[in-house]
């Protein structure tokens, strides 16, 4: 009887160790497999970068950053279009911030709990997920035929302002809401009233989170392409834009129609690989700025 | 005037401003802040304006059918074509991103080391950074010619690449929103798993999920408003067929990619293609707009609270 009972144990005891062990390695297996699909995104990344980088060898130079656009792929150069994004945000920049920055300052230190507020919060988390491409429509309605501003860089930008309006808004809430509440409580304790407690006090606490968040958005409105495209940006400009009512041409735009031509002239897809590389790096250098600000000026209480 | 009394000082300040900017300052911010809502307004208001434009033109029964011939000489508006290619992208692109996001989801918030993690994440969200028309070119011009070399039949533009490509671009969204669901998972329930002898496969299959499920399903239903809304990558190496087939390997066009066609292209303001467009839109923001109440509501709905 007890032999028997011994005999069971044992088996008992082996199974659950090769049940276990069955349970150890799935859990091994199943690490792995999620490891890989983390990697398969770190690959693709890397497959991309080193396509378009080894695309652009032999296109990319100075030259091309300083020439006009031209029909033969080897004198085609992107100036215009670095002009014009340059254009383009003289105009984003400050609309957005000034939008942005106030709508954040509204929210968190002025509206009081209410409807309000409620719409203001709901509408521009839901402006957030609105297509780009209809914001496009948008402009193409209001400020290029109701306006009257065309293609023009004055109507792309305010497009692009609106476009990226939720971002700058929701990092600036964010800083705002970060400054503590003693700050402000020391502020008006020296007899400041509300607005100067904002301006003086709240304000410059908060100017590295607004700046991080002005960043981001600035490098959306840089790689943004569909609402430029339906404002109707014609498809070659020679000419260099010299003011805000010129018609003008970004990089994303430029790497667009050059990829599109790809069939008839295989040459501007080396074009295009060229322009990414600078649109990249561009964004890579503004995103490590925001970086720096956020690591060096960001004050913690 | 005395100027070693406090108390004078302070009334004779409120005196001097009087209050200018108490008064004026909130209506100020309070009209920045409507310029988002107008925004709102404005799109729902240029859509649903030209829109009925539209419909005032073309039957209803044409707008639901299959032939989508804009630019003939008796053109005809079937918007099925249309609705159907960025219906097929869209669930290439979810192939792709929810089973891939999720693993790297799970992957950072559950297995990976906190050193680990501070390297892997950045490089997503530099993923999340790049520009859709640099993706749209990877698609045309290297999924798709690697593509061709396992299917021989394959279109120079067709749906699987960019849908394939788009998935890829999403990846990142999936996986934040879902690891920060995961994320919010109380460390106790987690620690009470392990200590009963789960191991992390199975805390993470039978705790965690469950418990973030809400936040989970709302990333994914973002990731689809997402897909939904993406142009240029399908612009570019879809092409612009309006064909109705779901035969991914051949050409078709989405709703984003036909408004950025006939923008692009010279249809006059005021002709009946013209407004099209802002049926399309129309039909493309309700769409979307639908998604992210989707997603709100079974975030708010079906939250755990711990």
């Amino acid at each position: 009887m007890n032999e028997k009972i011994n005999e069971l144990e044992k088996k008992q005891a082996r199974f659950d160790k090769d049940r276990i062990a069955w349970r150890i390695g799935l859990n091994n297996f199943a690490k792995n497999l999620f490891s890989l699909s983390t990697i398969f995104a770190v690959v693709v990344l890397g497959i991309l970068l080193y396509q378009i980088v080894a695309e652009s060898i032999g296109w990319l130079d100075w030259k091309f950053l300083t020439s006009n656009l031209s029909i033969f792929p080897e004198k085609a150069g992107i100036k215009g279009a670095i002009i014009g994004t340059l254009f383009l945000m003289m105009i984003v920049i400050p609309v957005t911030l000034i939008l942005g920055v106030s709508t954040a300052i509204y929210l968190e230190e002025y509206a009081t709990e209410g409807k309000l507020q409620r719409l203001v919060k709901v509408n521009i988390s839901n402006l957030a997920s609105v297509p780009s491409v209809i914001f496009g429509l948008l402009g193409l309605t209001v400020f290029s035929r109701m306006l009257g501003l065309g293609s023009s860089i004055l109507a792309g930008g305010l497009t692009m302002s609106l476009l990226v309006l939720p971002i700058v808004v929701v990092a600036s809430q964010e800083a705002l809401r970060a400054v503590p509440g003693f700050l402000r409580e020391a502020s008006f304790g020296m007899g400041a009233d509300k607005w100067t407690t904002i301006w003086r006090v709240v304000l410059p606490v908060s100017i590295p989170g607004i700046l991080t968040g002005a960043i981001l958005a600035i490098s959306r409105a840089i790689g943004e392409t569909a609402p430029l495209v339906v404002l109707g940006i014609p498809t070659l400009i020679m000419k260099i834009p010299t003011g805000v009512m010129d018609d003008f041409t970004v990089m994303p735009i430029q790497i667009y129609y050059w990829t599109l031509d790809t069939v008839l002239t295989p040459e501007y897809a080396y074009l295009a690989s060229a322009t990414i590389v600078v649109l990249l790096l561009t964004l890579f250098m503004l995103n490590l700025v925001a970086i720096i600000i956020r690591n060096k000026f960001q004050k913690t209480f | 005037m005395e100027k070693n009394n406090v108390r004078e000082i302070i009334q004779n300040n409120i005196r001097k401003k009087n209050h200018f900017s108490d008064k004026v300052m909130p209506k100020f911010f309070l009209v920045m802040a409507f310029i988002s809502v107008i925004t709102t307004f404005g799109i729902v208001y240029t859509l649903i304006f030209d829109s009925i434009k539209f419909f005032s033109q073309v039957p209803i029964r044409e707008v639901f059918s299959t032939n989508l011939n804009p630019l003939s000489k008796t053109p005809s508006f079937g918007f099925l074509p249309l609705i159907n290619a960025t219906f097929l992208t869209t669930i290439i692109a979810m192939l792709v991103a929810v089973p891939i996001g999720m693993a790297a989801a799970i992957y950072l918030s559950q297995f990976a080391s906190s050193k680990l993690r501070k390297v892997l994440k950045p490089i997503l969200e530099v993923l999340a950074g790049i520009p859709t028309i640099v993706y749209g070119f990877f698609a045309y011009s290297f999924v798709t010619p690697l593509l061709m070399k396992l299917i021989p039949s394959l279109g120079a533009k067709n749906a699987l690449s960019p849908g394939i490509v788009m998935g890829i671009m999403i990846i990142p969204m999936v996986a934040s929103l879902s690891e920060d669901a995961m994320n919010a998972v109380p460390e106790i329930m987690k620690d009470g798993a392990l200590g009963l002898g789960s191991t992390k496969l199975e805390t993470t299959l039978k705790v965690i999920i469950p418990a973030s499920i809400s936040g989970i399903a709302a990333s994914i239903v973002l990731a689809i408003s997402r897909a939904i809304g993406e142009t240029m990558i399908v612009t570019i190496a879809s092409g612009s067929s309006k064909n109705f087939t779901f035969d991914i390997t051949q050409s078709m066009q989405t709703m984003t990619a036909y408004i950025v066609e006939f923008t692009s292209g010279d249809a006059g303001s005021g002709t009946v293609g013209y407004y099209s467009l802002y049926a399309v839109g129309l039909i493309l923001f309700t769409f979307t707009l639908l998604m992210n109440l989707i997603a709100q509501y079974i975030s708010r709905k079906y939250r755990e609270e711990y």
